[in-house]
């Protein structure tokens, strides 16, 4: 579900009223999710994301948090122009190296319509890039190469496990209505290496990282103003995805979470088994926007405080997708004993979303 | 001894230019006539050439490099050629078209942008739209405010457009924050496309390149991959290449400006001339009081530098209020057409603001700096006494330096353009002006002689009196000769180009109607349908159809034009008004094209020579058949067969129709079952072959207007000049007079005498202004304008206008020699007498 939030920014959003909702396929269930079809584009739908977070290191040094995204939009403005140029399918990405001791993120953006082979989503497989920043899936493994302002990616993420259907065998609702769904699978535990290079200093790094796909039409409920998630490696080879969505407000308007143990057993949680619950809140100097960077995540019967690697992980993206939010690594901490890593995402956090 | 000596200086200099007040006046007036044109031309030129500049800065952003190419734009297939090169670190592709509004004779420039990529190159061209897709829209698009409140549109508006011949209606999503200047309007790159019948092309590419990288060796890296037609270049070639057009036109009217300011320091010199004569006596005291010759030459060069001041300081004044009224009626191409769209604000230009204060005062320092030499080294003892005057002008006449500089002049005629400016052309006509002052007094010397002497009466003392002191005569002919061979030159270059201009008119338009698809702009056109309707038009004999297209040869200049048209070989002089050629191609040769003048001269596309031309991507051969000549297009234009053009561009479009009726067809029912008829017919532009000539004629008065007015200027100063010197002359010649009186003369008597010397005086200076300006007309026709603009046309003498002028002239200076006059003899006489001793 999550990143709903880019839907709404102003360049993606399409007010509901301007278009109908079923201009774009309808996100249903009971569909199959394929494999490698699914793993590539789906071009009709408004918009969709692959998001990969990950928890990596030198081998004697400190961890750190690294984030690669690709977002793909559908903008239906000019889908009858017979030119090269016409805006047919709309790609961004967005790349960030967390590190404690810089102690805020160092991050950059691409923005692009796609087309004349400088910007592409394939629909065969995941192969989406624009320019010199690319994510490909290649023999099994997530390739991604960066080229950002002051740092530079080159990394290799291989599944470790089967891929995680959300949802309903994937299909993720994000609201009280049937139609606020999207499809959504994830690839927790993936195995990093390869190198990450900042400030010109070259680094080998390994680590364990977390991929989500995910393609909706009308994820975002009319009412709802942005949603936390978190995608958590557990250290026992669990994973732990909860989300809730939030109206204006900051109240819950729905939930979802599935958590997968260690044996593979899968468990989804309904909306009244999650909790999310502030434990503290940063303020950002440069927009001022208050985010609750120190959160207690209920699921179930399960406790998880969640710690952030440091407070200021706020990602400015409004030179791309238009958007403000906060993308942090953290620490799941049970009992104060660390569990798992992974990475919180809060959205709709600056102004409210106008839909 | 030295304090007396200096506030007696004092005494002299202010009582000088106290006493003659109305003189000082009239010196300092020319002056700040001079400066006060030249500045307005400088501030107002310069505000539209750098609002050009700025725009295309703005409109360039942060790119380190361009790629350009023909108008029309180029395969949009470069573009992502460009953006992988490993230098480039954004390729941002433009589509531009001056777009032709639906309901009014205007342009609007069109920007389309793929906002993605312009954003980290332009990003003042990414307006904030309160729906962000709008920035996205196919039918969206987002003015500049300039344009805004040209048009008067706001936000939610609609724009119409015509493409072809029909209308494109766009909506106004918002105004373009920078662009307070430029009259442009921005949107997305496919709607640019598709709106304005560009599929497949893009104007140019911006680059940014990577951080590091040099840009001068990546430029020439890029350029070997390019295609032919296209160049890479830094934007600020653009920014040259956009001045080019009208860089001639501003240095001709800053040179113009110039003349005036030099008539007006002729104006000075005169005065000053004349007024250390008349206060001989009195400087002769200065130094026999202790005052060394450096320190009187220093005092006379102050009072010029005084005039020169007052001047220069009322002059700028001046030139701010003339150049806002200017730009207010006229434009701020001062009626030529050059800066379209541009609309500058005046602010009052420190740099040229400086310039011509110190040549206003530099001028008047000069002018004074003979006069004052002189006089300090005049023998004191001598000087005191009376009648000493004329040896003041002895120096004035050896004739040897005068005939070397009119030879220099020459020489100088006849070397190249610098910078393709007609800087030595300039430099022979200020030579030839300046060699025939220093050999007035020669002149004058010799035409008295040959005048037969008068039996008697005033006449006879008249003409007794100037041979007597031909010295005075010349300076007193300085400025009305001067003006008069301006005023004669120009007349003549412009009644040449007129005559010229009138037959290439009527040559080139042999047809009985002429269509247009738009009058402005590059959106417009005649699409294969519509040439086949207006052929098959009932009362049509036969059609031609031509395109209009441009090329870019050389990045440094602007873009050339290429003129596809149906050729009948064996009629080619009914076409093309050939100067050169035709020449009759060897079997083999390439096909033939016919270039302008200016391809000759800018290019040496001489005839025979072989070429090569970039169409449609591809380097194409021909040869030169043949030179035409052209009014029209002075960055050079380029004539090919149509066919031709189709079978290598694959463009069977056409910009312009001319149309031969059958007999016993009323052009006016035609025009009006065209805009009947056709589809879009009524957007066609419409005109007999008579009105096309009268526009033309029109427009070309229009812009010589300022030329006219710079012209009348100069004539006006050189009045002041004879009126100034010859009042100083008689008001030093008040003795004499006084005699005169004494010994019986009357006062008629002694104004008949004044008006034979004003008669005289002023017929020599026609006479020689007649032909000093007859030789400038010369080097304005064959090097002035032929480098400045490359238009070759014949020497054509407007004799009854110069007659008629001669006269107003002859009339004007003998009435102010009278009135001069008139005014020294008004002092009685035996006081006057008195007062020599």
């Amino acid at each position: 579900m999550r990143r709903r939030r880019f839907l709404a920014s102003p360049l993606l959003l399409l007010a509901s009223g301007t278009l109908a909702a079923d201009d774009y396929p309808r996100v249903l269930p009971g569909q199959t999710i394929g494999f490698p079809r699914d793993a590539g584009a789906h071009p009709a739908f408004r918009s969709e994301w692959w998001y990969i977070t990950g928890w990596v290191r030198e081998p004697d040094g400190n961890p750190f948090g690294v984030q690669v995204t690709f977002f793909r939009n559908r903008p239906r403005v000019a889908e009858s122009n017979p030119s090269a140029f016409a805006p047919r399918q709309l790609l961004f990405a967005h790349a960030a190296i967390a590190d404690a001791r810089y102690g805020k993120l160092r991050h950059d953006q691409r923005a692009a319509r796609a087309g004349f082979g400088l910007a592409n989503a394939a629909e065969d497989t995941t192969a989406v890039s624009i320019d010199d920043w690319s994510l490909k899936l290649v023999d099994g493994a997530y390739i991604a190469r960066i080229v950002a302002r002051d740092f530079r990616f080159d990394l290799r993420f291989a599944p470790s496990q089967p891929v995680l259907l959300e949802g309903d065998g994937g299909f993720s609702r994000k609201g009280r209505s049937i139609e606020n769904a999207s499809y959504y699978y994830s690839q927790p535990q993936l195995a990093v290496s390869g190198n990450v290079a900042v400030d010109g200093r070259d680094a080998n790094i390994t680590g364990t990282a977390w991929l989500d796909h995910e393609w909706s039409s009308a994820a975002l409920a009319p009412e709802a103003s942005g949603w936390d998630w978190i995608g958590i490696n557990l250290d026992d080879d669990g994973a732990l995805m909860a989300f809730r969505m939030r109206d204006h407000a900051g109240a819950a308007l729905w939930a979802g979470g599935t958590f997968r143990g260690r044996d593979g057993a899968l468990r989804s949680f309904e909306p009244a088994e999650i909790r999310f619950a502030v434990e503290r809140r940063w303020r950002s100097p440069r927009t001022g926007i208050e985010y609750p960077v120190a959160m207690r995540v209920s699921v179930g019967n399960d406790d998880y405080a969640l710690e952030p690697l440091m407070d200021d992980q706020e990602l400015d993206a409004r030179a791309s997708t238009g958007t403000v939010y906060w993308e942090g690594a953290v620490r799941a901490l049970r009992g104060g004993r660390e569990v798992g890593r992974g990475y919180l995402e809060l959205t709709g956090y600056g102004k409210p979303l106008t839909l | 001894m030295r304090k007396p000596g200096l506030s007696a200086a004092r005494a002299v200099l202010a009582g000088s230019l106290v006493q003659n007040k109305a003189r000082s006046t009239l010196s300092v007036l020319a002056i700040a006539l001079g400066v006060a044109l030249g500045y307005a031309v400088a501030l107002i030129t310069g505000a539209a050439v750098n609002e050009l500049a700025l725009g295309v800065q703005f409109l360039a952003g942060d790119a380190d490099l361009q790629v350009r190419g023909p108008r029309s734009g180029f395969d949009e297939a470069v573009y992502p050629r460009l953006a992988r090169l490993p230098e480039v670190a954004v390729a941002s592709p433009v589509v531009e078209a001056d777009a032709k509004l639906a309901d009014r004779d205007d342009v609007l420039k069109i920007i389309g942008v793929d906002v993605f990529r312009a954003g980290a190159v332009q990003p003042g061209l990414i307006a904030q739209a309160g729906d962000r897709l709008d920035q996205l829209r196919p039918d969206m698009l987002f003015v500049s405010s300039a344009a805004a409140s040209a048009l008067g549109v706001v936000r939610g508006g609609e724009l119409a457009f015509q493409v072809g011949l029909r209308t494109v209606t766009l909506r106004v999503a918002g105004v373009v924050p920078g662009g307070a200047q430029q009259r442009f309007a921005v949107m997305d790159i496919a709607g640019a496309q598709t709106n304005f019948d560009r599929p497949g092309r893009v104007s140019r590419v911006d680059l940014r390149l990577r951080p590091g990288i040099d840009i001068d060796a990546a430029r020439e890296r890029i350029q070997a991959q390019l295609p032919a037609g296209l160049a890479v270049q830094r934007p600020e070639a653009g920014v040259a290449a956009g001045e080019g057009l009208s860089r001639s036109y501003r240095v001709n009217l800053n040179v113009l400006a110039l003349v005036a300011l030099f008539t007006g320091g002729l104006l000075v010199f005169s005065t000053q001339a004349l007024a250390v004569v008349r206060r001989r006596p009195q400087l002769a005291l200065l130094r026999v009081l202790g005052m060394t010759r450096r320190q009187l030459a220093s005092l006379l060069v102050l009072e010029g530098a005084i005039v020169g001041v007052v001047g220069s300081a009322l002059g700028l004044a001046g030139g701010f209020v003339l150049a806002r009224a200017a730009v207010r009626v006229i434009g701020a191409d001062l009626g030529a057409g050059y800066f379209r769209g541009v609309a500058p604000t005046l602010a009052l230009a420190p740099i040229p603001l400086v310039i011509f204060f110190c040549l206003g005062v530099t001028i008047a320092m000069l002018a004074s700096l003979v006069p004052a030499l002189e006089a300090a080294r005049a023998a004191p003892a001598a000087a005191l006494k009376a009648g000493d005057e004329e040896r003041a002008f002895s120096r004035l006449r050896p004739s040897w330096p005068g005939l070397v500089i009119i030879g220099a002049g020459a020489l100088a005629a006849l070397a190249p353009p610098v910078a393709g400016l007609p800087l030595f052309g300039y430099l022979a006509i200020a030579l030839f002006v300046i060699g025939t002052l220093m050999l007035m007094p020669r002149i004058a010397v010799m035409l008295l002689a040959a005048l037969p002497l008068p039996r008697g009466g005033p006449p006879r003392l008249a003409l007794l009196q100037l041979r007597g002191a031909p010295g005075q005569v010349a300076v007193s002919l300085a400025a009305i000769v001067a003006a008069v061979s301006l005023m004669v030159s120009m007349a003549i270059m412009v009644a040449s180009f007129r005559v010229s201009l009138d037959a290439w008119l009527e040559r080139i338009l042999p047809a009985d109607l002429y269509v247009r698809a738009g009058a402005a702009g590059d959106t417009a056109y005649l699409g294969a349908d519509d040439q086949a309707r207006l052929a098959a038009l009932p009362g049509v004999r036969s059609a031609e159809f031509q395109r209009e297209q441009q090329l870019l040869l050389d990045p440094s200049r602007p873009r050339v034009v290429l003129l596809a048209r149906s050729i009948d070989a064996a009629n080619l002089a009914r076409q093309l008004q050939l100067v050169r050629g035709p020449v009759t191609l060897p079997p083999g040769a390439p096909p033939p094209v016919w270039v302008n003048e200016a391809m000759l001269d800018l290019y040496d596309f001489a005839p025979g020579k072989l070429i090569e031309l970039p169409i449609a991507g591809k380097l194409a051969s021909f040869t030169v058949a043949g030179v035409w000549r052209d009014y029209a297009r002075p960055q050079g234009a380029i004539v090919i067969e149509r066919e031709r053009y189709i079978a290598l561009t694959g463009d069977r479009s056409a910009t312009s129709a001319a149309l031969w009726l059958a007999s016993g067809v009323n052009p006016d029912e035609l025009s009006r079952a065209i805009a009947g008829d056709i589809p879009g017919g009524s957007r066609l532009e419409i005109a007999a072959p008579g009105e096309i000539r009268e526009v033309s004629l029109k427009a070309f008065d229009r812009t010589f207007a300022v030329t006219y007015a710079l012209e009348l200027a100069a004539v006006v100063i050189g009045l002041f000049g004879l009126s100034s010197s010859f009042g100083a002359l008689v008001l030093s010649r008040r003795r004499e007079f006084g005699m005169l009186r004494h010994i019986g003369m009357t006062r008629r008597q002694i104004a008949a005498m004044l008006a034979t010397e004003g008669l005289t005086i002023s017929a020599i200076g026609l006479l020689v202004g007649f032909g000093l300006g007859w030789l400038i007309s010369l080097v304005l026709i064959d090097v002035v304008n032929r480098q400045s603009f490359h238009w070759g046309m014949e020497l054509n003498v407007p004799w009854s206008a110069l007659a008629s002028s001669a006269v107003v002239v002859l009339a004007l200076s003998t009435l102010t020699a009278i009135a001069s006059g008139r005014q020294a003899m008004s002092r009685r006489a035996v006081l006057v007498v008195k007062e020599d001793w």
